[in-house]
Formats: C-alpha cells, structure tokens, sequence
C-alpha cells in the first residue's frame, strides 16, 4: 500500500507538470463542449425550399405562404415558370426540395375536386429528403382540410380519430439536450483513452519501466498508480462538463447524480483498462495512438451517438454491445433526461462493471515485468 | 568472500534461431567487482537482463542472491539494484523527489528516505541541485545520482550497464569512486564496459565473444595469459576472432 | 530520377512494415465504409412501442393489428408505461381511451394519445409521424365509400435516391475523410520521425535537393491515397451498390487535387511540428475533428451558428465533398462543379506554397 502511495505521488507530479498535456486534459474537451453541441445538430430546420408555381392563384400563394410560417423551410426562390434554373438549384445544392403547382392549379381543385402538386427532393441526404417531404404533406394536408373547411361551409365532416401527441422528457424537442450528454460521454471517453493508452508506452519509449520493473513492485500496484490518477482526471473533466451543460445549455440532471457518478465511475474503471491495455501491445506512443484513434472511431460510430443503435442490424448490435461506451451514453441520457432509477439500469451497470474487471485483468496479465 | 552472490551454469537465451547468449557459465562472490566485458552484441545485456529477472532464459541455471532466475524474480528484485544503458531516471522530476520515489518503492521508511537522500545529496555534491528537474543535469550528473538510487536500499548486488557511456574522463573516474565506495560497504559489483582501462578497476573480468565467455580472470592474468601489455591487447585479441557484427 | 526511387521505395517500406500503419491505411477506410454502409442507418425498424388498449373493441384491435404488421414497429408487452420509458424499452407509445370503437362509429371524436420518448428527438418526430399515417389510413380504409373532395394530392419523385440508401449520403464523407487522414496525419508524422531521428539530417545533407527529398516523401503517399480511393470505390459500388454517374476520369482529378491540398497541409504540420505526437494532436483535433464537423456528411451545414458556416468554408474536405456528389451521384460534369474546384485548387496553391516556404525558412 505504501508503495501505491509513491506511484501516484510520483504519476501526479508527472501529470501536473506536462505543460503539453494539461491543455489536452482540461482545456480542449471543454471548448469542444461548448462547439460540438452548436455543431451537431441534427435538428431538421431550415429545409431549402425552390417553389415553382404555374398557377400563381390566391390558393398557391396561401400554401407557400404557410408553408414559410412553418419554420421548417427556407424559400429560396419563386418562380412563375419551370426554367431550367431551378433543377440546377437541386444540383448545386442550393435548394432541397422543389414544390411545383401545375397550371390552372386552383381553378381545377375546384372543378374537378382533385389536384396534384409536385415534390422532388434531393434524396442523397435520405433522411432530410424523408423529413422534408414529411412536413410538405403535413403541411398541405393541413392547408387541405382548412379550404375544404371553407369550401364546404356549415357542412359536417365526420370528425373521425383525433390524435393527441405528446413528447415526453423533452417536451421542446430541443436537440441539444439530447445531445450534450452523449458528446460529454464521448469526450471524457476520448480524453482518459487516449492519455491512458499512450502512458505506459511512454515509460517503455523513454526506458524508465526497465528501472520500474527490476523493482520489487507488484502489477497491480503498478497498474494501480497508473489508473487512479486518470480515474480522478475523468472524475473531474465529466464534472466541468456537467457544470458547462447547466450553466450553458441550461441542462439539469432529472435522475439522481449519485447514481450517474456512480455509473461513470465504474465506467471509467473499464475504460481506462481499455487505455492500459493497448498500451502494454504497443513499443512506441505512435503505435498506440494509431490503435487508440481507430478503436475511438469505432465507439464514435457504434455507440449511439448520432445515429441510434436500435436501428442497426443485428450484427451491428453485437459489436456496439460489445463497447462500453454504447451502455454509458445510453446510461447518462436516461439519468439526465428520463430520471431512470437504479433499477433501470443495473443490467447496464453490471456488464460494465464485467469490461472493466475482464479488461484491467488482460491489461495486468498482459503487462510483464519479465519477458 | 567465499559466499557467491551470482551463480550462472550454462545460462542460454535463443531468440528464435539466433542465441544471443550461448551457454554461458561463471560464478561472482559477494563483495566481488566483476567486469562483464565483449562488443557490441556480444550478447552482455541480454545476460544481465536475465539475472536481473527482467527475461526468462532458454535453458540453464542460474542463482542471484540465492534466488532462481526461473521462478523467483521477484525475490531476486528485492535484493538486487539495476542501472540500464538508457538513463532512467524520470525527467520531470526533481533530485529529491527521484530519490523518495525509487527509495519509497523499495520500501525505505520516511525516515530512512529522509536520512539516505540528504546522505545521498551531500555525497553528489547536488545541495543546489536537488530542487532541479533531473532532466536539467549534465549527463555525468544524471549518471552518478541514477547509481545512487540503484543502491539506495543498499542492495545485495548491483548490476550496472555500461553506466559511463558518453561521460568525460574526470567524471568517470567520480564514478568509480562511487562503485569503490559501494563496494566497500558490501555490495558486489556487476558491471559492463567499453572501457578497458575501467576493467582494471575490477576484480576479476569476463570477456564475451559471440554469446559465449571466451576469457574469465583477475586482469593480471590475463594479461598474462595473452602475452599482453594492456587490457586492450587482450580484448582486442579475442574480439577479432568474433563473427557477429555490432548491432 | 533513380535516386528519387530509391527513396520512394524506402518511404513505402516504412509504411508496410508496421501494422499499425497499416491498421489505419487500409483497416480505417473499410471498416467505414461498412459500418456506415451496413450498420449505420437513420431508418427506423422495429421500434419498440407499447399499446395500453382501454378499450378492447373491434376497432382498437383492427388498429393495434395493423401496427402490429407495419415493419416500423415492434409491440412490447406491459402495462407501465412510465417503467418502460425510464429503462429505456420502449420508445413511444399508444393509449386508446374507454369506448374507443362506440366513439368513432357513432360520429364522434375517437381520440388516440401517442406519448413519445423526446430524449431523442427526431426519432420521436419520425415515429410519431408513422404511427399518424397508419391512423389516418386506418380511418380511410373503415370509410371507403366516402369520397373527400378537394383533394390536394402530393405527387413525391425523390432524386438520384429514389430507394433512400443511406450510404449515399456518408460514402462521399468517408472519401473525404480518409483522404484527409492518410495526407495529413501519415505524412506529417512520418517527416517529423525522420526530424526526430535525425534521419532528415543526414537525407538533406545528402547531394540531394531539399525539395526532392520532401517530395520524396509525399509521392508515396500520393499513392497510397489513391489507392485507398479506388479501393473505398470498389466497395461502394461493389457492396453498397453505389452508383458512379459522371465521369470516372474526372472524380480522379478532382481526387487528386484533394489528395495534393491535403499532402501540403500534412507538410505545414510537419515544418511547424517538433514532435510526432504534436504532429499527431495537430492533425487529430486540429483537421480531422473539422472535417468531420465542418464536411456536412454527418452534421448538416445549414443548422449551424452562421460562424460555424463560416469557418466550415475553410475546409477542403467541404467543397471536396461537394464535388464526389455531384459527379458520382448526380452525374454531372465539370460544368457544374468548376466553382468548387477553382476554390479547391486556389486553396492547394496557397497552402503548398506557405508549406515550401515554411519547410525552405526551416533549412536555411
């Protein structure tokens, strides 16, 4: 135990008097914090609209005019007539979507009681062409039922279902508050990993393990040092983060913040095994940041982040189950925004607590003081 | 004198097809300075890391401070120092602070490691160096305070690699003041050198030639032995017939 | 010219001969381009839903059944609803009140209540948006004998996507950022570890001109970039069933050009870098972390602070990606994309001569 205590004593020192490293550790994931989440926003909102309307009645010019109240679209132009211009507003991006009204629009709807208008939309990006083709039909099926409304006057409509939708744990839909906890999961993830995996190879590149390992010290105190005082620096840049979520995004954890740091605690543990780890198969710090960065790409992806797990095939499952990062991010949007209990994700809870001791164990077999 | 601080019997370590020490067997009394002399690749390092316990050897025996290199390293790193070739002390931190940590490791108490380190201090002359960062010193200095901390729990034997490389004469000669006085207060030598003038320092020398030890004596007799005026004649005499080129 | 090969071959010994370099050349690239082909989709299935059905009439389980066969969801089993949220089960669910059926028969409002999981918005927005057309179908399908006037009928083409494949959007991306990675990363890390060892002395004190022995080590990589760039193609057309719709010959040069405007970032790194993990960081957080925020292949461009749009305009990878859309997937030529490649290559003319003149002040 009291050679524990000269380990961290001296890994401290160490820490606090890299000038290169400090930055890194408590600067940079905080400026990220506060860019990212302005960033990543996949909030579906100013929709470039290209409107061409042939018929340029007062009805076309109600739809268009309620279709820019709605805040989803930008009309980027307006043309009485289908020039050519307009596809290349597709082409070069400029628009997504172009709304077409034919001829005689108006006076044919009421004639003949049906009236086509046309959407193209630029499919590339799909999930923007869906949602903006998806808020054009509500938005016209609105605009529908209200001339219909009109045209038919006192006449009753069979009302049928109404359907009452609520959005619970964020009822703004506010984007960021979905979010700023995962980014603030992947930072702390990607600060601890890369710091812990580039340690003890340092040790090995500049030779001081050779002196460490002809002492009577046991691996796991060795171990040990190495991990608690990343341990506490994960402890603590989460807890600015935190701190940034609420003074900046205004983000107040629903559910219990002993439970979360519980969490993150073990999670951590697990992580920064994952660090040692790779560290112990690399000789050089080039190594390991190359393996370091190609195993963070793949939690970035995998772990739910932006695009969610539940959509993934079920191979795709495995692999993201297979990163502890998937359960802490999905762990720490459940606390902050749902108020889950204990219960609720003790599964998740044990099976980190599993990475963890299934990784520091490899990390500390792997590590050999004689070789 | 007559109990044995090293015992080695046909030690051999293969890497593969390459045998990088190649049978090797020889015996070192404690309170001994024992030179472990050979060029470059001669197989000297990989023999001392594995008395040191920092690499299992292919086949053989050997016992350091009456522990086996097979199964008792950890026994044998409590009684043993080490000073490698790279000089591994940690930079970022000072003197003082070397000392209480390489001390606080091997257990040495608060008031052991306070005594040792200004004992240690004043020995080096380093009072005004011991708030300095270690990587702020000349090189000579670095190498005299990393021998320091290798025998700062005033171990059974210490083992030391080429610990004068790159170093100026006088401060080399400083330095086997330091391993004179070591020697003195009962702890055997191990050491290897290009220097041959230092391997008259010693009490008895080995020379290394491709993995094997091809010459083992007191210098005197050696030279003796090989008709040769100085020691360099006799290394030089055997190093020519080696095969392996440096590394 | 036999001098330069020699040390073009050195430089691609390098490379092969460490696998963790290999890991990132080739093991990147593929392993993103199936993860983003085969895994990583926006398109919901099988979302997990609970119905609380209060009124168990004809009607609510003609509805329920009807859920039930669309693919979008998956109905779990229980009855608390507020539970399931909190665990994270369900994502959304359908609450039909008492009387349900005797409400929407007799000409009265059948109310519905959807309750969705907002922790995630545009799931909630998507599902909800679901669970609405197959309602409203339903209630087409139990009055079919009346007509709607004034029907208002959207027509929907949707453009050089018509099957919404994911991959479309991510594959120019992913072209791009592995690109930017080999340039920059592998290049200025292996000139600062030739600076480090001080191998880069003993090259340029060498009968050699300087400028040969830089460009020496960027002609590999050129290469090597290349490569990768067919190979991540192969696949997507190959795997991902991508289409190639504009001119091959010119996606090469506009590749090119990208691959020259990142190698001259990679040489600034390097001049200014004292060491490899510097050169590292720099091209880490420095170029990847913008180009994967500033491209617009994940994150849409046009959400973001007008600051943010504005710095976006400074990264290649951006117009870059601009250009592998539109003559890969639109199929248009050089027409419609002469603006992007003037900006691109006005950008590499700028950042190759600040990186010679850098590299030169460095020598002398």
């Amino acid at each position: 135990m009291r050679t524990l205590k000269f380990l961290l004593e001296k890994e401290f020192k160490q820490i606090f008097r890299d000038k290169g490293l400090l930055p890194v550790i408590f600067i940079m994931p905080l400026i990220q914090l506060l860019i990212m989440p302005l960033a990543a926003n996949f909030d579906i909102k100013n929709i470039n609209l290209a409107i061409v309307d042939h018929d340029y009645s007062p009805y076309s010019k109600q739809l268009v005019a309620k279709i820019a109240s709605s805040g989803y679209f930008r009309i980027v132009s307006y043309n009485y007539s289908f020039p050519s211009a307009v596809h290349e507003e597709i082409e070069s991006e400029k628009a997504d979507l172009i709304l077409e009204f034919p001829d005689k629009f108006e006076e044919r709807l009421i004639k003949e009681g049906m009236q086509p208008v046309y959407i193209a939309a630029d499919a590339i990006n799909g999930t923007k062409a869906g949602l903006g083709s998806n808020y054009l039909n509500t938005i016209i099926a609105d605009f529908n039922s209200e001339i219909r409304l009109k045209l038919l006057s006192q006449q009753k409509l069979n009302t049928g279902i109404e359907l009452r939708s609520s959005n619970w744990f964020n009822p703004h839909m506010n984007y960021q508050l979905y979010m700023v906890p995962g980014i603030l999961v992947l930072l702390v993830t990607m600060v601890c990993g890369f710091i812990a995996s580039l340690n003890i190879v340092k040790e090995k590149e500049v030779g001081t393990i050779e002196q460490i390992n002809v002492t009577p010290v046991k691996k796991w105190e060795f171990i040990l040092g190495k991990l608690i005082p990343f341990w506490m620096i994960g402890m603590i840049d989460f807890t600015l983060g935190l701190l940034i979520g609420r003074l900046v995004y205004g983000i107040i954890p629903v559910g219990n913040l002993f439970l979360l740091y519980a969490f993150l605690a073990v999670y951590l543990v697990a992580l920064l095994g994952f660090g040692l780890l790779i560290s112990t198969y690399s000789d050089t710090q080039l190594q390991a940041m190359f393996v370091a960065f190609f195993f963070i790409m793949i939690f970035m992806l995998m772990s739910g982040l932006f695009i969610s797990v539940d959509n993934m095939p079920s191979w795709a499952k495995v692999i993201a189950r297979m990163t502890p990062v998937t359960y802490f991010i999905d762990v720490m949007r459940m606390i902050v925004l749902k108020g889950s209990r204990f219960s609720d994700i003790s599964l998740s809870l044990l099976k980190v607590a599993g990475f963890a001791v299934v990784l520091n164990g490899w990390a500390i077999l792997n590590y050999r003081k004689t070789a | 004198m007559n109990e044995k601080a090293i015992i080695c019997k046909d030690l051999t370590k293969r890497f593969g097809d390459f045998v990088a020490v190649d049978n090797i067997s020889f015996d070192v009394s404690s309170g001994e300075i024992f030179g472990f002399l050979g060029a470059n690749g001669a197989g000297k390092t990989t023999a001392m890391r594995m008395l040191c316990g920092l690499s299992y050897p292919t086949s053989g025996e050997a016992a350091v401070a009456g522990f086996n290199v097979f199964t008792q390293q950890e026994s044998i790193k409590k009684n043993i120092g080490y000073m490698s070739q790279k000089f591994s002390l940690y930079e970022s931190l000072t003197v003082r602070e070397n000392i209480r940590f390489y001390g606080g490791i091997y257990g040495l108490t608060n008031q052991e490691l306070k005594e040792k380190g200004d004992e240690l201090i004043a020995k080096l002359n380093m009072g005004n160096e011991s708030k300095k960062m270690v990587g702020d010193l000349p090189l000579g200095w670095k190498q005299k305070l990393a021998f320091s901390v290798a025998i700062i729990h005033q171990p059974k034997i210490v083992f030391l690699d080429e610990p004068t490389g790159g170093v100026d004469p006088v401060t080399r000669r400083q330095f086997w003041d330091l391993i004179y006085d070591a020697a003195d207060s009962g702890i055997t030598i191990f050491v290897t050198t290009h220097y041959m003038d230092e391997a008259e320092y010693c009490n008895r020398i080995s020379i290394m030639v491709d993995g094997r030890i091809d010459a083992l004596d007191t210098p005197a007799n050696l030279k003796k032995k090989y008709s040769a005026e100085t020691m360099d004649e006799v290394f030089y005499a055997l190093a020519r017939g080696a095969k392996r080129t440096a590394d | 010219m036999k001098q330069f090969m020699v040390f073009v071959r050195k430089e691609f010994y390098h490379v092969f001969r460490d696998r963790r370099t290999l890991l990132i050349l080739f093991g990147l690239p593929v392993m993103q381009i199936l993860l983003f082909g085969y895994a990583l989709t926006t398109e919901i299935k099988n979302a997990k839903i609970i119905v609380i059905d209060n009124a168990k009439d004809v009607n609510s389980e003609q509805l329920i059944a009807k859920i039930r066969a669309s693919t979008y969801f998956s109905i779990v089993e229980g009855d608390d609803m507020g539970a399931a949220f909190r665990k994270g089960e369900i994502r959304c669910a359908v609450v039909f009140p008492p009387g349900f059926g005797n409400d929407l028969l007799h000409g009265n409002t059948a109310q519905i209540q959807i309750v969705a999981d907002a922790s995630d918005p545009n799931t909630a927005k998507t599902l909800t948006n679901y669970l609405t057309a197959i309602i409203n179908d339903y209630q087409q399908s139990i009055q079919p004998m009346v007509t709607i006037p004034y029907q208002i009928q959207p027509v929907l083409r949707m453009l050089y996507n018509p099957a919404l494949n994911g991959s479309m959007n991510f594959v120019p991306g992913v072209i791009a950022l592995v690109l930017m990675i080999i340039c920059t990363t592998l290049t200025s890390v292996s000139i600062v570890r030739e600076k480090e060892n001080g191998t880069m002395e003993i090259l340029l004190v060498s009968p050699f001109n300087p400028t040969y022995v830089v460009l020496a080590k960027a002609v590999p990589y050129l290469v090597l970039s290349l490569l990768d760039f067919i190979i991540i193609l192969l696949l997507s057309v190959f795997l991902l069933d991508m289409p190639v719709r504009g001119s091959l010959v010119l996606l090469f040069m506009e590749s090119t050009l990208f691959i020259i405007s990142c190698l001259s970032l990679g040489l600034l790194i390097s001049s200014v870098a004292r060491s490899q993990q510097i050169a590292m960081l720099m091209s880490m957080m420095g170029m990847m972390l913008p180009t994967i925020l500033f491209t617009g292949f994940i994150f849409p461009l046009e959400n973001m602070p007008l600051p943010l749009q504005l710095i976006s305009n400074l990264i290649p990878s951006r117009w870059f990606y601009f250009i592998v859309k539109a003559v890969m997937l639109k199929g248009l030529g050089f027409g419609a994309v002469w603006k992007q490649t003037l900006i691109l290559a006005g950008m590499t003319i700028v950042l190759l001569t600040i990186s010679i003149k850098t590299f030169k002040t460095r020598l002398s």
